[in-house]
C-alpha cells in the first residue's frame, strides 16, 4: 500500500451550528442520501487507499453509526480498513489535557497511531469540501515533485466569503509555496485557495508532529509551513474539477440547490466513470409516486412516498409528502413527514421532522427556515 | 468449525423459468429482477433472515453466473456469518461420476453432507420462484407443536385454479390425508406452495430410499411426499393467508410488479417489520426534470426522468428523455428511452436502448399481449414493435 488516509471529522463544526448540534461536520447529510464524509471516503477507496483513520472530537455517535464496520465503502478489512480514533485523553485529565482545535493538535493527540503506519504517504482531508477527486493523481504528482507536502488548491476569484474562511497559497511557476495567507481579508482577484486536502510524506509528518509537540505549535499553516518555507518543500496541486466548500448554513442551502440546477456540478460528483460515491446502504424501497403527485426539477432518494407537489427540492430517504401538500425549494432530510394541505418553501428539515397538516412555512434562500431533528411544527 | 443449528434452509434455485422466455435466456429464474431494485430470490432470503434462520444452502444449476455473483458472500441479507450463513451449492463431480440435479429431491440428496455439518433437527425446503413475505419460524413452531414429520405450507386458492397446483386434502386438524398433483376434479383448495419443513431424520431416510428407486423422478411433489404419506408419516398442512405469487410467466411477473403500486398495494414492500434486503449498487438519487410527470409509479435511484411515466415500475439508472411516454410498463436497470418514444404495456429488460420516436407495445386491453424487449437490445429511431411481440437476443433491428 502506497498511502494511508486521515479524515478530520470535526474541524469545521462551528460553521454549521444548526446541522452539527447532534453530529460532526463529517456526518452532515448532503445530496439526498449522502453524508459529507462519504465524498472523502469514496475518494480514498476510488484511489485505492484502504487504510483510513477518522479523527473525531465530540458528537461522533452519528458518525460511528453511519460508518459501522465500513463495509459499505469496502473498508471492512482485516488489515487496514477504516478506524475511528476517539479523542485521546488520559484518566488523569486536567485542564492542560484539553481537546484539540486544529489539525496539528489533532495529529498530536493521535501520534501513537501515526508511528505505526507503514505507508510512505498520508493523504489528509477535512470533510467540508465536496468533490470527486482522484487522489492517485495528486500522490503521483507529489512523488514526482519531490515535495515534503503537497496541498490541493483551486484557482478561484476571491470574494469576502472566501477570504473570511480560507487560506490563500502563493506559489512559484514550479508549484512551490512561497507564501500563504490565512483568512486574508484584504486580498482580491484570482488566487489559489486551499481545499483542506494534502498529501504528506509519512516520515515528514511524524517528524513535524513530534517537533510541534516539543515546541507547543498549534497551526499547520502558521507554525509549520510559514516558518519552514525554505527549509522544506511545500507544493501545491491545482485541482481543475468542480468542488463546493460548505462554510455556512447559507452555503449548505446554495450548494444543495446547485445539485439540482447545475448539471455539470452534479455530473462531476456523481457521474465520474469508475468513481461512484458510496454511502451506507439502507435497503430502502424504491420511491413511490401516487396518483395526483406532481414532482418537477427535484432530486429524490429511495424510500420516499410522494402524493403532493414537489418542486426544486431535495428529498432524502424515507420522506413522505402527503396529499395536497406543496414542497418548494426545500431540503427535507431522512424520514421528514409533510402533512396534508401544507405549503412549505425554503425549508430545511432535519431528520425525522414532522410538518403538521395545513402548515404554511417559508424561509428565504439567504435564510432558510430550519426545523431541527425530531421536531414537530 | 460449524455451529449446530435447529433448522437449515435449502433453497431450490436451479429452475430455468422457461415460460419467462427471453428474460431467463441468460439468468436463472430466481435472479430475475423484480420491483425496482430486487431479484426474486431476495424474498425467500429475506424471509429466512427475518425468521431467524441463518443457515441457507442455495442450490443452483441453470445459468448460475448472475445468481452466484448476486448472492456472493450473503452480506446484503446479513448471511455472511463466521460459522454458517449462505452457501451456494452447485452440482458437482463425485467419485462415482458427475450428475446434474435430476430433480428437486435429488438436489437435496446430493447435498446431505451440507445439512449434516450443522446437525439440525429440521430442514426447511424452499423454492426461489415466488414473491411473498412469510414467517418460517411460525411454521416451524407449528411443526414442532404438532410433533409432525413433515409440514407443507398451503394457500387457499379458488376452485377453478386448483387443478394447476398440488392439492392437499386434509382432515379438520389439517393433517394431510391425501395428496393430488394437478387434479382434474380437486377435492379441496389447499394448494401446496412448495415450502416444506421436514424432520431431518425422516427426510434423510426417504431421500436415500428414493435415490435407490430407478423409476423415481426424484421430485418432492411427485415422489417424496406421496411416499411419506404411504409410509404413514405425520404430515400437516400449514395454511398461509398473505400475498403469494408464482412469477413464472410474463403475465404474472407483470401483474406482481403492478401489485406494488397504489395507496393500498396488494403487496406491501414498505413494511418496517419485514424488510426485504437486496444487493445495492451505488447510484445517485433519482432526478425528476422540469418537463417530467410521474404518477402511480415506482422510481428507483439513479433514474433521470424528463418524460411522462404512468402506472409503471422503473429500476435503477433508467433514463427517460423529454417527450417520451411510458405507461403500464416495467423498465429494468440502465435502460435508455430516447426522445418522444412511446412504451405501452411492455417489459423492457436491462441495458436496452430505445431510439427516438419508437413505439413499443399498444395500449393495454383485455386481450392484448405484453411486449417484451430482451436484455441489451438497441432499437434504432422510429422502430415500431407491436403488441405481444417478444424480442430475444437473436433479434436485430436491421431485419
Amino acid at each position: 500500500m502506497l498511502a494511508a488516509g486521515i479524515v478530520f471529522s470535526n474541524i469545521h463544526d462551528s460553521n454549521l451550528p444548526e446541522l452539527t448540534k447532534n453530529r460532526t461536520v463529517a456526518s452532515v447529510p448532503f445530496g439526498c442520501r449522502y453524508r459529507f464524509i462519504d465524498f472523502a471516503l469514496s475518494n480514498f477507496v476510488n484511489s485505492n487507499i484502504f487504510n483510513i483513520m477518522v479523527i473525531t472530537h465530540y458528537n461522533y455517535q452519528s458518525l460511528m453509526d453511519h460508518i459501522g464496520s465500513g463495509k459499505d465503502w469496502d473498508l471492512a478489512r482485516r488489515s487496514g480498513g477504516i478506524k475511528i480514533l476517539p479523542p485521546f485523553i488520559t484518566a488523569h485529565a486536567n485542564h492542560t489535557n484539553e481537546l484539540y482545535s486544529s489539525r496539528l493538535e489533532a495529529l498530536k493527540s493521535v501520534s501513537y497511531v501515526l508511528k505505526r503506519l507503514k505507508e510512505d504517504y498520508v493523504v489528509m482531508t477535512d470533510c467540508d469540501v465536496i468533490c470527486n477527486i482522484d487522489f492517485e493523481d495528486v500522490i503521483n504528482k507529489h512523488i514526482r515533485s519531490g515535495a515534503d507536502m503537497t496541498t490541493v488548491v483551486k484557482s478561484v476569484e476571491l470574494n469576502e466569503r472566501i477570504t473570511e474562511a480560507d487560506t490563500v497559497y502563493i506559489a512559484n511557476e514550479k508549484g512551490r509555496v512561497k507564501d500563504l495567507y490565512v483568512n486574508p481579508s484584504n486580498m482580491h482577484g484570482k488566487a489559489d485557495v486551499g481545499l483542506n486536502i494534502s498529501v504528506i510524506n509519512r516520515r515528514f509528518l511524524e517528524m513535524i508532529v513530534t517537533d510541534s509537540i516539543a515546541h507547543g505549535y498549534a497551526s499547520m499553516e502558521r507554525d509549520v509551513i510559514l516558518k519552514n518555507l525554505e527549509k522544506y518543500k511545500f507544493n501545491i496541486y491545482r485541482y481543475s474539477g468542480r468542488s463546493a466548500r460548505i462554510r455556512s448554513f447559507e452555503d449548505y442551502f446554495t450548494h444543495s440547490m446547485q445539485l439540482i440546477n447545475d448539471h455539470e456540478f452534479r455530473n462531476s460528483l456523481f457521474s465520474e466513470k469508475n468513481r461512484p460515491i458510496y454511502t451506507k446502504v439502507r435497503n430502502s424501497v424504491p420511491t413511490k409516486y401516487m396518483i395526483g403527485s406532481a414532482a418537477t426539477n427535484s432530486l429524490i432518494a429511495d424510500g420516499c412516498v410522494v402524493e403532493g407537489t414537489v418542486e426544486n427540492s431535495i428529498l432524502f430517504r424515507g420522506v413522505k409528502v402527503s396529499r395536497n401538500a406543496t414542497v418548494r425549494n426545500c431540503i427535507l432530510m431522512q424520514e421528514t413527514y409533510v402533512g396534508e394541505n401544507s405549503y412549505i418553501n425554503c425549508v430545511v428539515s432535519d431528520k425525522n421532522a414532522t410538518i403538521r397538516d395545513g402548515r404554511l412555512l417559508s424561509g428565504a434562500p439567504e435564510l432558510p427556515y430550519y426545523i431541527s431533528k425530531d421536531q414537530t411544527v | 468449525m460449524y455451529k449446530k443449528q435447529q433448522c437449515v434452509a435449502m433453497l431450490l434455485a436451479g429452475g430455468q423459468g422457461s415460460r419467462l422466455y427471453t428474460l431467463t435466456e441468460k439468468t436463472a429464474k430466481p435472479a430475475v429482477p423484480f420491483g425496482g431494485k430486487y431479484r426474486i430470490i431476495d424474498f425467500p432470503l429475506s424471509n429466512c433472515i427475518n425468521s431467524g434462520i441463518n443457515t441457507v444452502g442455495v442450490l443452483t444449476q441453470y445459468q448460475p453466473l448472475v445468481l452466484n455473483e448476486y448472492i456472493g458472500n450473503g452480506q446484503p441479507w446479513d448471511l455472511d456469518r463466521a460459522w454458517n450463513g449462505v452457501m451456494v451449492l452447485p452440482p458437482y463431480q463425485g467419485k462415482n461420476g458427475a450428475d446434474w440435479y435430476k430433480g428437486t429431491a435429488n438436489a437435496i440428496f446430493q447435498n446431505l453432507d451440507f445439512i449434516r455439518r450443522y446437525d439440525p433437527e429440521y430442514v426447511l425446503v424452499l423454492s426461489g420462484d415466488h414473491i411473498y413475505k412469510m414467517d418460517y419460524s411460525a411454521m416451524l413452531s407449528d411443526h414442532i407443536r404438532r410433533k409432525a414429520d413433515c409440514t407443507i405450507a398451503v394457500l387457499n386458492v379458488s376452485l377453478s385454479e386448483a387443478s394447476r397446483f398440488g392439492i392437499m386434502n386434509t382432515d379438520e386438524d389439517m393433517r394431510i390425508l391425501e395428496f393430488e398433483e394437478k387434479p382434474e376434479k380437486p377435492k379441496s383448495t389447499n394448494a401446496s406452495m412448495g415450502i416444506y419443513v421436514f424432520n431431518r431424520d425422516q427426510l434423510e431416510k426417504y431421500l436415500i430410499e428414493d435415490e435407490s428407486d430407478p423409476s423415481s423422478s426424484n421430485d418432492f411433489g411427485k415422489n417424496i411426499i406421496p411416499k411419506m404419506l404411504a409410509g404413514g408419516l405425520k404430515m400437516y398442512a400449514y395454511p398461509f393467508n398473505g400475498y403469494w405469487k408464482d412469477v413464472g410467466t410474463i403475465e404474472s411477473l407483470w401483474e406482481a410488479n403492478m401489485d406494488l403500486l397504489g395507496h393500498r398495494p396488494k403487496f406491501n414492500l414498505y413494511d418496517e417489520n419485514w424488510r426485504i434486503f437486496s444487493r445495492n449498487t451505488p447510484h445517485p438519487p433519482h432526478r425528476i426534470g422540469n418537463s417530467a410527470s410521474v404518477s402511480n409509479s415506482l422510481i428507483t435511484e439513479g433514474c433521470d426522468i424528463e418524460g411522462i411515466v404512468e402506472n409503471s415500475v422503473l429500476f435503477s439508472g433508467v433514463r427517460v428523455e423529454k417527450g417520451a411516454y411510458i405507461r403500464d410498463s416495467i423498465i429494468m436497470s440502465d435502460v435508455v428511452i430516447k426522445k418522444s418514444g412511446t412504451i405501452n404495456y411492455s417489459i423492457i429488460d436491462e441495458k436496452c436502448v430505445i431510439g427516438e420516436k419508437c413505439v413499443i407495445g399498444r395500449t393495454k386491453t383485455a386481450d392484448s399481449g405484453i411486449t417484451v424487449i430482451g436484455a441489451g437490445i438497441v432499437l434504432d429511431d422510429g422502430v415500431d414493435i407491436s403488441a405481444g411481440e417478444m424480442l430475444g437476443s437473436k433479434w436485430n433491428s436491421n431485419r
